[in-house]
């Protein structure tokens, strides 16, 4: 059963999503990475939220992604081979045909999708052993690892990146395409969220972070819903590493794994919407962004320095978030029933 | 790689002696951050990630100092009272309203606060590596193989004058005292007339000036940046897992060791792994750690 208020909800983001690069053609590419932020606040909210394991390291898996589709993408339609095209420094243009470039595209981004599923895997069978803070400084750990390895690896270019094939078709149209595939990922991600967490997921979910001994001794498999948990964050942020590679043209370790700027946005996101709803990231990341995208050029050199006080004052003051404070101050709109049985119960005698 | 461990254990062993001086030197330093981080860690529970650049703020403020040419003796003693009080404050404004919250939100709002000190930073000193240069000689041994400057040798000797002077307080002084029976039990102090809101701020401040301490050797012997401070924290993080809380012994010999690994996979594996190898050290510790957690609790059942 879907209510009237997350109906008008949808409606309107839906509206909003569709025409709103028609509406403002000039910030279509600023939508796109507003859609890629609620994706990456909302897959985070998996963990972070509602499982209780805060990720710092969930951005390896964009780097991992955009990696990985670079990879597929050239490997398919140019026949040097990747370790050539990479060598020349983008000195190499290969001409790529409309239906070679796309269907690169789709491959690449589904190969990064499934790399990154294995990745999460391989990963999930040493770090769920990590609790609490040392789960989070473990997987901020493997993050800078992860980045540091990559540019000492040739056949990616090492330190000094890949440029990404070159876009068949004008620019209006290479942004709206671009523009559409964030939409989509993170309309799908949304979704499959809003089933996982009304299924047994969610509430095994929940258990998991209110008491894991308990949930555990509980019989329920809590290593297999953390699996699982990761796994799905690990493949749309892959799936959205992939789009974001071809979307900046150019990628390097800063664009692949920008630990301090989008690994911390996405947790900041999810702390100002308030964890552990559907909406709080989805709520948090389009503030955030709009506020950023509104406040930065006007701070100058200053916008670091306000993210971190965004990032203090939010997390010291105002933790619970804004879906938090709207759920403690007007229960009635989320369905939570206030019991006032004894109310009533006066008022009838 | 072959090439480079032929080169340090077949053709010149004695450059062994460099890589693990260096590798002492870069300990001492870590031993100290990593001390601070302990100790905090330990008493509140606080998980400091801005650790590292309070070593890099110490070091500005000595690189400061050192161009209005004031001698070094009094650089320490300016910056440790400096820091002492800035950790005060930050103790006041911000860790205070996060003692009794879970420990992620001490990760968090710490790496804000890491973020506001290196952006505020790089906004004064720009983002150039920068050295304090105290013109002292160098010293060479076995025919120019093995370079040691002399200002290396000054900081190992800071570094343990320090740490000596951080331990008689914590075991001697009053004060000292009283942080170790706050960390032991919280609660037994306060019925027992400590005040332990006061003990807390103290020990946060104390940290802070350790680091700041740290930072004036490190702006001596190598480089400062705004944003090297990372490196420091991942590596106090690593130190501090592989040690435990509470074992100054055993955070003096995993800085050491850390020191050495970096230091050797730079030489052998090249210097590109140089930054990769603690982080790496940190997840495996951790993972260890968990490994052997797991069997006790198997044991347990």
């Amino acid at each position: 059963m879907i209510k009237k208020n997350t109906l008008i909800t949808y409606a309107g983001l839906g509206l909003f999503g569709v025409f709103g690069p028609i509406l403002f053609p000039d910030y279509t590419l600023s939508i796109a990475y507003l859609w890629m932020m609620v994706l990456m606040a909302s897959t985070w909210d998996i963990l972070g939220g509602q499982m209780g394991y805060n990720s710092l390291g969930n951005i390896t898996f964009f780097g991992v992604g955009m990696y990985v589709s670079a990879i597929v993408q050239i490997a398919f339609f140019y026949d040097g081979g990747v370790a050539e095209y990479t060598s020349a420094m983008g000195a190499v243009k290969p001409e790529f045909t409309d239906s070679e470039y796309f269907y690169g595209i789709f491959i690449g981004i589904i190969a990064a999708a499934l790399a990154c599923l294995a990745f999460s895997l391989v990963l999930s069978t040493f770090m769920f052993g990590l609790r609490g803070p040392y789960f989070a400084i473990g997987s901020l750990g493997v993050a800078v690892m992860v980045a540091e390895v990559t540019i000492t690896i040739n056949y990616v270019g090492g330190a000094s990146g890949i440029s990404m094939p070159l876009f068949p078709g004008d620019i209006e149209f290479r942004s709206t395409f671009f523009y559409m595939l964030c939409f989509v990922i993170t309309v799908m991600a949304h979704f499959l969220l809003r089933w996982l967490f009304s299924t047994q997921f969610g509430l095994a979910a929940n258990a998991i972070r209110d008491d894991e001994d308990k949930a555990e001794a509980m019989g329920i498999p809590t290593i297999r819903y953390k699996r699982i948990g990761w796994g799905i964050a690990a493949l749309f942020m892959g799936a959205m590493g992939a789009v974001a590679g071809n979307m900046a043209g150019f990628i390097d370790k800063e664009v692949a794994y920008p630990i301090p700027t989008f690994g911390i946005f996405m947790v900041a996101m999810v702390l100002l919407g308030g964890k552990g709803t559907l909406w709080g990231p989805v709520l948090g990341a389009i503030i955030f962004h709009v506020v950023k995208e509104v406040t930065w050029t006007y701070l100058l050199n200053l916008q670091w320095i306000a993210l971190g006080l965004i990032l203090i004052i939010n997390i010291v003051y105002f933790q619970q978030g804004l879906m938090g404070w709207l759920q403690t101050k007007y229960p009635e709109m989320f369905g939570i029933v206030v019991d006032d049985g004894n109310k009533t119960k006066k008022a009838e005698a | 790689m072959i090439d480079n461990l032929q080169l340090l254990f077949v053709w010149a062993p004695i450059l062994n002696v460099q890589v693990i001086l260096e590798g002492i030197f870069v300990g001492a330093v870590f031993a100290l951050s990593a001390y601070g981080l302990a100790l905090v860690w330990g008493v509140m529970n606080i998980k400091n990630l801005a650790q590292g650049d309070f070593v890099i703020m110490g070091g500005y403020m000595a690189l400061s100092l050192s161009q209005a040419n004031i001698p070094l003796p009094l650089i320490l003693l300016i910056v440790v009272a400096t820091m002492f009080v800035y950790g005060w404050i930050i103790y006041v404004g911000m860790i205070r309203r996060i003692l009794d919250q879970d420990m992620f939100v001490s990760l968090l709002a710490t790496f804000g606060l890491s973020l506001l000190m290196q952006q505020t930073l790089n906004l004064i000193y720009g983002p150039e590596v920068q050295i304090i240069d105290l013109h002292l000689p160098n010293f060479d041994f076995f025919d120019n193989m093995v370079n040691v400057p002399s200002s290396k040798i000054l900081s190992l000797f800071l570094a343990a004058a320090i740490a000596a002077s951080v331990v008689i307080f914590m075991k001697k002084s009053r004060t000292g005292q009283a942080i170790r029976a706050t960390a032991q039990d919280p609660r037994a102090a306060r019925v027992l007339g400590i005040n332990t809101d006061r003990v807390y701020a103290i020990t946060f401040a104390f940290n802070s000036a350790i680091c700041g301490a740290a930072g004036v050797l490190v702006a001596i012997i190598w480089v400062i940046q705004p944003f090297y401070g990372v490196t420091y924290s991942v590596r106090s993080f690593a130190i501090v897992t592989a040690a435990g809380l509470g074992n100054l012994p055993g955070v003096i010999g995993a800085a050491f060791g850390i020191g050495l690994v970096e230091k050797y996979t730079g030489m052998i594996i090249g210097t590109a792994y140089e930054v990769a190898a603690p982080v790496t050290m940190l997840v495996l510790v951790l993972i260890y750690r968990q490994y052997n957690l797991k069997r006790n609790r198997q044991v347990l059942r």
